[in-house]
């Protein structure tokens, strides 16, 4: 069991390690550097080109600057950027704490209302309350989150003044004061996962119930919820780890959209922002950053599957 | 004879079949009449415009709807409806081009990927992974914002972006195949390989591929109009349905109507193809897992 | 004096509506009574809805079934109008079901002790301490070993034989008065099978249980039931003592059944019946019977006949019940002769010293862990096959004899040996490397027919692919030539436009048969054909086979782990156990004795549908994962191991009479 932990770990290293490589080639493949990229819209003269390659070291091989950079990134000092004073851990620590403040409130609520709605509309599928949340998740799926964030600043910020529309807290302030600005945000993100996690659940229900070992229970005369919380939930959740782990990645990506919107301080707008200035060592080390997170979830997602799976924790405890 | 033998249906005319399966679903039936709606209206919109799109008029600025402009007039006085009819011309035109690349050059690979199979296949996996591991957006700006924004750049970045996950796909639809025994009765036979992917396989992974390509349209429309609200899709005055969203945002608490539009129009358009998409994959008969979008 | 029914079904009809709104009846019209301590076998094949007769006496219906018509009655109790409560108690309690696949039936995450002790909590008064102790207790009952140990392990973690005995022991925790049986042993191995039907008939008598026993397997109903009643078409056709209905039944199709299973003691080709059954919702004018009966006449093909009894005190449902007598017993055909009378001679194949392993050994692993690389799956075979011979290659699972057609195909390479044709060229072991003129003398039949054709491609475009090949045929020429194959497999011209989803599965496999054939082979390759078909089809595809072999000189290895489907159609027999061979030698020596244990462990535990016959079991069913690294590969289960030397040295050959080698140490004259 232990060697199959190490592995998955091993792997997961090993996959960060080839996104930081991916990464950095990209950036390297891209036609000029950061600094003809950042100067670039502004005619920069040779002067000032040269000041700022001195300034980010961009005169050594790639090899070098790769590990340096690799090196730095492990230790947290993320390097400077491109104006080649500002220290990028310093910038990307609030607005990651921000982004993240956003991401598990969200997931706070869309996880266990998904769950919870998978199972109802899967247990009673076809009926008035499965044809109705079921056409409310695709809406939720298919339309932008940009056009669902607008149309509900539109509702409840204008038309009903319930909610602020927009965010104005500075990016470094303490997450209480980003109540209550951060409650549409949340609500938007967490309908959209909360869409996608129904679904699949709702699926995984339904094949459950429809499995040999349910209908054996009920010929057992197991009564009904008993066995519906006995014998099909723990196997119809238990793909649902995965869909979560999965959502929760393009959480990272989706985060963006929605930070524009409402003008949100975090992580996304960072993104945005600094890819518009082609910013680019904030740019590579955001991608680092969320490649990782994005590792580590997937991989927390595999060993709770491996806990949570008879079939494959037998397989390597009792050998 | 006391049994009847079971009908003959003609089998030589699937596509035909499939579709009458599709039409007679309401799913089916509405999601296709709101795609194809949708289509025509992009073909035909510069023709029966009332107003030309780019027409500015200082005088009309931010002005209700009325009997000459129907959803009234955005921040540059120009006529809301004639730009929402034509607002997605340039969305279909690039995701109905880059969708069909995308689900060829996936499901080439991922094909490629299901055949090779062993340690190669495992390596080629992992870096697909990592690749999968960043955020879509990320890698879609970086290439824009070097490259420019124009049809020529982002078609091929959505192909390639959004075929990586149509790899896994195919490379998985293939695992199934080849494990079954009329591939291995055609290998048995002495069939070239060419021949044994042609004929055997293709024609059952195409299904997939085809429900894939479907769901890949919408995912990529989504990002295109999100693209183009962020400002780094299509650029002005081309009408888009994503960019006026966002010009009109700022006035919204005392002008919706330039909002109102392009988001009806947007979502029938998405919920149009998801309708279809999941319509197609029942009259196929294939059982769709859900997967978190890319 | 009449007992009062305790299981009482009464003209039930179940049926479900189809998308189009027609109804489709899947029971037409049946009743059933079943009295205390009695067993009763419900015997049919695909389509005849005895699976949901038994379900219905529970009182369940899957989903989109219903009951159209009709009660269902448990000990005066009307199951089908019983409120929730209730029902749950008597399912699983006094009524208990013991499902067809225990595999998929018990949950794959929660353990044994657990999925037991659920039963006993739910239909028995113990306090939680009992329960462990009657959970290990109820194990015991159904003979598992280490029953202590089990109780924490999982499902998936058991072999087909245990999770059944598992399934036994959770429906016996309620102390049952009844048990349904729906095909409780299907797709366990033959020795297994006869454990776990051994354990039925004694825990029924102990307990006094009344028994519905639902199977196809006519040999397993009449070892446990002493009632059997015979289903077609969703109609009850027949309901008569055991003794009645198996060994002279009243009704065709019952007779037909019976005569197309193939027996130990016959020594020609079963009767085959023709056609096959109808599947619901087909129009069905007159009786349903008709169109393949032997004693039809304008009333059967006009009238339904009614369900009576009759003098012997059988219900049958037939208006020439009288006339039985008159129907066809035996095979006309030719018994088959000892010796090989061949239209050419020669060899045709010949495996040397062929061995051949699945397992990849994991360099990590081996590194990691100091394990050896396990032995080979296949080891050692050596076997000559003439030129129009068929050779029956018979064994359980895990014996290799589908691992060997592999490599014979070349699907496989073997790990050592070669494997030669006509005696003289080696074959290539990778197909792929193979010259034509080989591929086309080699075709193989596959198991099943759903997965051996491509569910896209017409029958047509199947059968095109082998001449379109072998002979370049195209256009006119190839529709001619495919219409004849059609023709010569029994089926209509009609056919070559059909997809497999719309034939059944004998006419599927029928199409295979076909394609086979269309390369004008050599040598075919039979991999457990028959095993997947319904047992009166079985008849038939083997009645095709050897008319074609008849035809065309073909010589034939035929795998199977039915051991009197392999001795009707085959010339030799081998027999194989763990990838090794036991014994080889002409059919009727090896299924006499001299016998190697093996099989004479096999052939004990074959099952005949005569309620006379008994079992001769010995040892328990132990099922192994792999062979033992050295000596003999029955050592482990062998009654009749003589020491160390069995562990150590690899069996000598020991020829007992003209080509009839037995592999043991044991000398022959003592076998």
């Amino acid at each position: 069991m232990l060697f199959m932990l190490i592995r998955r770990v091993f792997l997961g290293l090993v996959t960060v390690c080839l996104v930081s490589l991916i990464i950095f080639a990209g950036v390297e493949i891209l036609p000029g550097d950061a600094c003809t990229q950042y100067l670039g819209e502004y005619q920069a003269d040779d002067e000032l080109l040269a000041q700022c390659r001195k300034d980010l070291d961009l005169n050594r091989p790639a090899i070098d600057r790769f590990s340096e950079w690799a090196g730095g990134a492990v230790t947290g000092d993320l390097g400077l950027a491109v104006d080649g004073k500002t220290e990028i851990s310093k910038i990307v620590g609030d607005r990651l704490k921000n982004s993240l403040l956003l991401a598990l409130c969200a997931m706070g609520v869309g996880v266990p209302l998904a769950l919870f709605l998978g199972v109802i509309t899967g247990l009673w599928r076809d009926r008035l309350p499965d044809l109705f949340v079921s056409t409310l998740a695709i809406f939720a799926m298919t339309i932008p989150e940009f056009v669902s964030a607008t149309l509900l600043i539109l509702i409840f910020s204008i038309w009903l003044g319930w909610l602020p529309g927009i965010v104005l807290t500075s990016a470094s302030a303490p997450a209480s004061e980003f109540f209550p600005e951060i409650l549409l945000p949340v609500i938007v993100l967490s309908l959209v996962m909360c869409a996608h996690i129904m679904r699949m659940v709702r699926s995984s229900v339904i094949e459950v119930m429809a499995s040999d070992y349910v209908q054996m229970a009920t010929l057992k005369g197991v009564p009904y919820w008993q066995m519906v919380f006995r014998h099909a939930l723990p196997n119809a959740l238990l793909p649902a780890i995965n869909v979560v782990a999965l959502t929760i990645a393009w959480l990272l990506g989706g985060v963006v959209v929605i930070e524009v919107v409402f003008n949100y301080p975090g992580f996304g707008r960072l993104m945005i922002d600094s890819i518009s200035d082609r910013d680019l060592p904030v740019v590579q080390s955001i991608a680092l950053i969320v490649a990782s997170v994005y590792v580590c979830v997937n991989l927390a997602a595999d060993l709770l599957t491996m806990i949570a799976n008879p079939k494959l924790r037998t397989m390597y405890t009792r050998n | 004879m006391a049994v009847a033998l079971a009908p003959k249906t003609e089998s030589s005319f699937r596509a035909i079949t499939v579709l009458k399966d599709l039409v007679s679903r309401p799913s089916g039936a509405i999601g296709l009449s709101l795609v194809l709606f949708h289509v025509v209206l992009a073909l035909i919109s510069p023709y029966i415009i009332p107003f030309d799109f780019k027409l500015q008029n200082s005088a009309l600025m931010l002005s209700a709807p009325d009997n000459i402009h129907w959803l009234g007039a955005d921040h540059l006085g120009r006529d809301v409806f004639s730009r929402t009819l034509m607002g997605g011309r340039e969305a279909l035109l690039v995701t109905g081009v880059a969708t069909p690349l995308a689900v060829i050059w996936g499901g080439f690979t991922g094909i490629l990927f299901g055949l090779v199979g062993g340690r190669l296949d495992e390596v080629l996996m992992r870096v697909v992974d990592a690749f999968l591991s960043l955020p879509w957006i990320l890698k879609m700006l970086v290439l824009i914002v070097t490259f420019g924004s124009g049809v020529e750049v982002l078609i091929p970045t959505l192909a390639f972006f959004y075929g990586i996950p149509v790899i896994r796909i195919a490379r998985a639809a293939t695992h199934d195949v080849i494990a079954r025994d009329f591939v291995w009765a055609a290998k048995a036979r002495g069939h070239s390989r060419i021949s044994i992917i042609w004929r055997e396989l293709l024609p059952n992974v195409l299904d997939t591929l085809m429900v894939e390509g479907a769901m890949r349209w919408s995912w990529m429309l989504l990002a295109f109009s999100s693209l183009s609200f962020l400002g780094f899709g299509v650029s002005p005055p081309t009408p888009d349905w994503g960019l006026m969203i966002s010009d009109a945002r700022g006035f919204m608490s005392f002008a919706p109507w330039g909002v109102i539009g392009p988001v009806i129009a947007l979502s029938s358009l998405i919920i149009g193809i998801n309708l279809t998409a999941d319509a197609l994959a029942k009259a196929l008969g294939i059982d769709r897992a859900q997967k978190a979008p890319m | 004096m009449s007992e009062k029914a305790f299981i009482d079904i009464k003209n039930l009809s179940i049926g479900y509506s189809s998308r189009s709104g027609k109804v489709i009846k899947v029971l037409r019209d049946v009743s059933l009574t079943i009295k205390r301590g009695e067993s009763v076998g419900l015997v049919g094949e695909s389509g005849s809805g005895k699976s949901t007769l038994a379900l219905a006496a529970l009182g369940y219906f899957k989903r989109g079934l219903r009951a159209l018509d009709g009660s269902v009655s448990f000990d005066s109790v009307d199951m089908l109008t019983l409120d929730r409560d209730d029902l749950q108690a008597i399912r699983g309690g006094r009524l208990a079901l013991i499902p067809q696949n225990s595999g998929q039936s018990l949950t794959p995450t929660l353990h044994i002790g657990q999925q037991v002790a659920e039963a006993l909590r739910l239909h028995s008064d113990l306090n939680d301490q009992q329960f462990k102790a009657r959970v290990v207790d109820l194990l015991t009952q159904v003979r598992l070993p280490d029953p202590a140990a089990l109780v924490t392990r999982y499902p998936h973690e058991l072999s087909g034989g245990q999770q059944q005995r598992v399934a036994i022991a959770m429906a016996l925790a309620g102390e049952p008065e009844a048990l349904l049986l729906d095909e409780p042993t299907t797709g366990l191995d033959v020795t297994t099978q006869a454990h776990i039907l051994e354990l039925l008939r004694d825990l029924a008598r102990e307990r006094n249980m009344a028994m519905l026993y639902v199977s196809h397997d006519l040999g397993a109903i009449s070892r446990v039931c002493d009632r059997v009643v015979v289903m077609y078409a969703g109609e009850i056709v027949l309901n008569g003592s055991a003794r009645q209905v198996l060994l002279a039944p009243r009704h065709p199709y019952a007779h037909g059944l019976l005569a197309s299973i193939p027996r130990l003691n016959q020594t020609r080709l079963p009767m085959a019946l023709d056609g096959r059954p109808p599947m619901p919702g087909e129009a069905i004018n007159g009786c349903a019977f008709a169109d393949r009966c032997a004693l039809v006449d304008k009333k059967c093909q006009s009238m339904s006949p009614p369900l009576i009894p009759i003098d012997s005190g059988e219900d049958v449902r037939c208006f020439h019940s009288d006339k039985i007598d008159q129907m066809p017993t035996a095979n006309k055909k030719p018994a088959r002769q000892g010796d090989l009378t061949t239209v050419e001679s020669g060899q045709a194949l010949g495996l040397n010293n062929l061995a051949i392993s699945y397992a990849k050994t994991d360099f990590l692993e081996t590194l990691f862990s100091g394990k050896k690389p396990s032995p080979a799956t296949v080891e050692g075979i050596n076997i000559t096959i003439e030129k129009g011979e068929t050779l029956g290659l018979v064994g359980e699972s895990g014996s290799g004899k589908s691992t060997i057609l592999k490599a014979i195909a070349g699907l496989i390479s073997p790990k050592d040996g070669n494997i030669s044709l006509h005696g003289e060229t080696m074959l290539t072991a990778r197909v792929e490397d193979r010259p034509a003129v080989n591929l086309r003398q080699i075709q193989m039949i596959f198991q099943n027919p759903d997965d051996s054709l491509n569910p896209r491609h017409t029958v047509a475009q199947i059968l095109a692919q082998p001449l379109r090949l072998y002979f370049g045929l195209n256009g006119d020429a190839l529709r001619r030539r495919s219409a004849e194959l059609i023709e010569r497999v029994r089926l209509g011209v009609h056919y070559l436009d059909r997809l497999p989803s719309q034939l059944s599965g004998g006419e599927k496999q029928r199409v295979a048969i076909a394609r086979a054939f269309a390369a004008e082979p050599e040598i075919v390759l039979c991999d457990e054909v028959t095993s997947a078909l319904d047992v009166s089809v079985q008849a038939a595809v083997l009645d095709l086979l050897d008319e074609l072999k008849t035809q065309q000189g073909t010589t034939y290895i035929f795998v199977s782990h039915d051991l009197a489907v392999v001795k009707a159609i085959s010339d030799r027999v081998a027999v194989l156990y763990q990838g090794r061979l036991c014994e080889i030698g002409p059919a009727d020596a090896v299924y006499k004795a001299p016998f190697h244990p093996y099989t004479d462990l096999l052939l004990g535990a074959v099952l005949e549908p005569n309620p006379d016959f008994a079992p001769k079991l010995s040892a328990d069913d132990v099922v192994e994962l792999s062979p033992p690294a050295s000596g003999c590969p029955f050592q482990r289960r062998c009654p009749r191991k003589l020491g160390t030397i069995c562990e150590t040295d690899t069996p000598s050959a020991q020829t007992t009479s003209p080509e009839h080698v037995i592999n043991c140490h044991i000398p022959a004259k003592d076998l």
